[in-house]
């Protein structure tokens, strides 16, 4: 300890016998640290900035799909079977940890008219309020629909910008009333506009109204088989029912039992099944984790045997985050060549300097072998200077490389963010580099003979 | 028991082929307490005899004890060692460490001192022996704000610090005017006789080997002549200077 505490006092000492040639041998590490340093801080503010629009474009959301049905043997595809229920989307809510928010969709496709124009929406989702946040939708005008609007099948909806434009000529279309089949909706609000996704759909071409309203209001033809005047007679029955939505609860049969054709169709369930869950993840780290844990969840409220196939799919959207991690692995990979490079040209600053006080302190080496000193003591004296000197240059280029990041954020507003990593990596590679390029002189002199040293002009 | 015994020292240098014989042969004692004048032209061997006996340098054959320790098959690092504890050098360019104080440059030794002094300690003694050289008031001074002469004197200041039996001087004066030269010498004479410690001056030059007890002169590698002398009395300037 106290030889230890001795040789960094001597190497101090020495530093500070040079102390602008010490400055500027550090140069080259400051320099770099500090380049890595506000690097690394830009690079990672970037990344959190581009995973935080790719998140925008949905990557955090996962989407439950029914399972395939089977007729004879013959598949009839994938969300052909009807088993999910408003209760499985409530049990994906409350019980799965990684999950942030889950919104039952119910498709429907119905020709919409207002005065004398009609369209036929690309999307229409029957959904809840939190879908709006899950799909990262914004409302422009007016106001979303509320939990109560779900509750009780109020005929209101939302309205994508296509829509809006087609139907309303510019208009407001807040508080119209747009007729769908033979039921009159209120316009409650208009969805900000999203543009085409990235299947070149349009994303605007959309109407939002409560699952509830599109299942039992206009829908009861997603059954495909259900006339109109059945769907609405289906519809005041299963209201009720909302709130009756645990998984089985099959004992309401609508349909006559005494229909065999009807009988025999496997997808005539009487409990309120929906088309679709959509989930978001709580972050696109947590998307396995996520579907790890709804898989689960929805194997157990579907009373699945662990033999059994799960009646369900729940898919992600890989694309995205394909493109999340490769954009920062790229990035990262990126910054640590620039850190490799600039760790390089520090290195060999460094040695080149300890070079030349080797050189110019011939004579003090000898005089301190003369004295005492044996190699061990030579080397270790100018390897800690080596380490000292990159150790100030790292500290130093930390102070400069924090500091650059700040003015860049403050005068430039690029996103930064501070990254512990990058600095325990600088403070690591700084020192290493001490030894690293602080080896060989300290090596070289450690070899010099006294007697030569001692001569030496 | 003597302080040094050298028995029949050969040392040769390999200059390529050639086989270059420095010294040839040197038998010699030295006892404790004698202040001794290692005299020989350049290029005599006397500069080789002075490494081999400051444990620089090893010789090609022969034996070297040192304070009753055969020490010519040391290695290095045993080498270091024992020059740290035992011997001290004086040189004629004092090499002291520029920009580092008087104090500091006395205490330098003592960080390749094995058992180790505390810190206090360490300043203490440096601080003793700056003031037995007359420095006490110059400690805090760096060398470049000190003569030659105080340079020399904190140089030997330095030599000390180990408390060393044995002390060598490398043509201490040769950077010295006449006067300072003296005050060197006369300080070395004093460390000799009040201290004990024993001095070997190398020199060519018979000013400087008239203040010692001895005179051993080298010529061609082997001791030419080797003769005790009474040292001049402490009144310099009333001695004539010797002749051979």
């Amino acid at each position: 300890m106290h030889s230890i505490y001795r040789t960094l006092r001597t190497a101090l000492h020495a530093l500070r016998r040079n102390v602008m040639r010490s400055i500027l041998t550090c140069l080259g590490i400051i320099i770099g640290v500090a380049a890595v340093i506000t690097m690394m801080e830009i690079g990672q503010g970037s990344s959190a900035a581009i995973q935080g629009t790719i998140s925008k474009m949905g990557a955090n959301m996962l989407m439950v799909q029914p399972g395939e049905s089977r007729t004879s043997g013959i598949s009839l595809g994938s969300g052909t079977r009807i088993t999910l229920t408003p209760g499985d989307c409530d049990a994906i809510r409350e019980d799965c940890s990684a999950v942030k928010d889950a919104a039952p969709n119910v498709y429907a496709r119905v020709q919409l008219v207002y005065g004398n124009k009609n369209w036929q929406p690309n999307q229409i989702y029957g959904t809840t309020p939190g879908y709006l946040e899950i799909g990262n939708w914004q409302i422009s005008q007016g106001d979303n629909f509320t939990d109560q609007d779900v509750q009780s099948a109020n005929l209101v909806c939302l309205v994508g910008q296509t829509l809006a434009n087609d139907l309303f000529d510019g208009d407001s279309p807040v508080g119209k009333e747009l007729r769908v089949r033979n039921v009159n909706m209120k316009v409650i609000g208009v969805l900000a506009p999203k543009g085409a996704n990235m299947m070149g759909w349009d994303q605007d071409d959309v109407l939002m109204l409560p699952w509830t309203t599109a299942k039992f209001r206009l829908s009861g033809s997603s059954l495909g088989n259900v006339n109109q005047s059945a769907a609405a007679a289906a519809s005041s029955l299963t209201q009720v029912n909302t709130l009756n939505n645990l998984y089985p609860s099959s004992s309401l049969a609508v349909l006559p039992a005494a229909s065999p054709l009807k009988a025999n169709q496997p997808q005539i369930v009487r409990f309120p099944s929906i088309d679709r869950i959509y989930v978001s993840a709580r972050s696109a780290e947590e998307i396995p984790t996520a579907i790890r844990q709804i898989t689960s969840v929805l194997r157990d409220r579907h009373r699945l045997t662990p033999k059994e196939e799960s009646d369900f799919e729940v898919r992600d959207m890989t694309e995205f985050t394909k493109a999340l991690t490769s954009t920062s692995t790229l990035m990262t990979n990126l910054l640590l060549c620039v850190a490799l490079i600039s760790l390089v040209v520090g290195g060999v600053g460094i040695m080149n300097i300890m070079l030349v006080s080797v050189t110019e302190r011939t004579r003090e080496i000898g005089l301190r072998m003369a004295v005492g000193a044996r190699g061990r003591d030579i080397l270790r004296q100018f390897l800690i200077e080596a380490i000292l000197l990159c150790l100030f240059g790292g500290f130093a280029g930390i102070v400069f490389g924090r500091g650059s990041s700040i003015l860049v954020n403050a005068f430039l507003h690029w996103p930064v963010s501070i990254s512990i990593p990058a600095i325990i990596a600088a403070v690591f590679v700084s020192a290493s580099t001490g030894i690293l390029f602080g080896f060989y002189p300290a090596w070289k002199a450690s070899r010099l003979d006294p007697i030569e040293a001692l001569r030496y002009e | 028991m003597e302080l040094i015994r050298l028995k029949d020292i050969y040392k040769t240098y390999h200059l390529g082929e050639v086989d270059v014989p420095v010294l040839r042969g040197i038998t010699l004692d030295i006892g404790r307490g004698e202040l001794i004048s290692l005299m020989g032209a350049s290029g005599s061997g006397k500069s080789t005899l002075m490494n081999l006996l400051g444990c620089l340098d090893r010789p090609t054959s022969g034996e070297y004890w040192l304070d009753g320790q055969e020490i010519s098959r040391l290695s290095s690092d045993g080498r270091a060692m024992l020059r740290n504890q035992k011997i001290g050098f004086v040189f004629q360019s004092f090499n002291l460490l520029p920009r580092t104080s008087a104090l500091e440059n006395v205490m330098m030794p003592l960080t390749y001192t094995a058992r180790n002094l505390s810190e206090v300690d360490g300043r203490k003694r440096a601080v003793a022996l700056l003031e037995l050289v007359g420095l006490g008031d110059r400690m805090d001074h760096e060398p470049s704000q000190l003569s030659g002469g105080q340079q020399q004197r904190v140089a030997i200041a330095r030599s000390l610090v180990n408390r060393p039996p044995l002390l060598f001087a490398d043509e201490p004066t040769g950077n010295l005017d006449s006067k300072t030269s003296e005050e060197v010498l006369k300080m070395f004479q004093r460390l000799n006789e009040v201290e004990g410690i024993t001095i070997i001056l190398v020199t060519h030059d018979a000013n400087v080997a008239r203040h010692s007890n001895r005179i051993i002169r080298i010529k061609d590698g082997i001791v030419e002549n080797d003769h005790a002398q009474i040292v001049p009395s402490e009144d310099i300037d009333a001695t004539p200077v010797m002749a051979h």
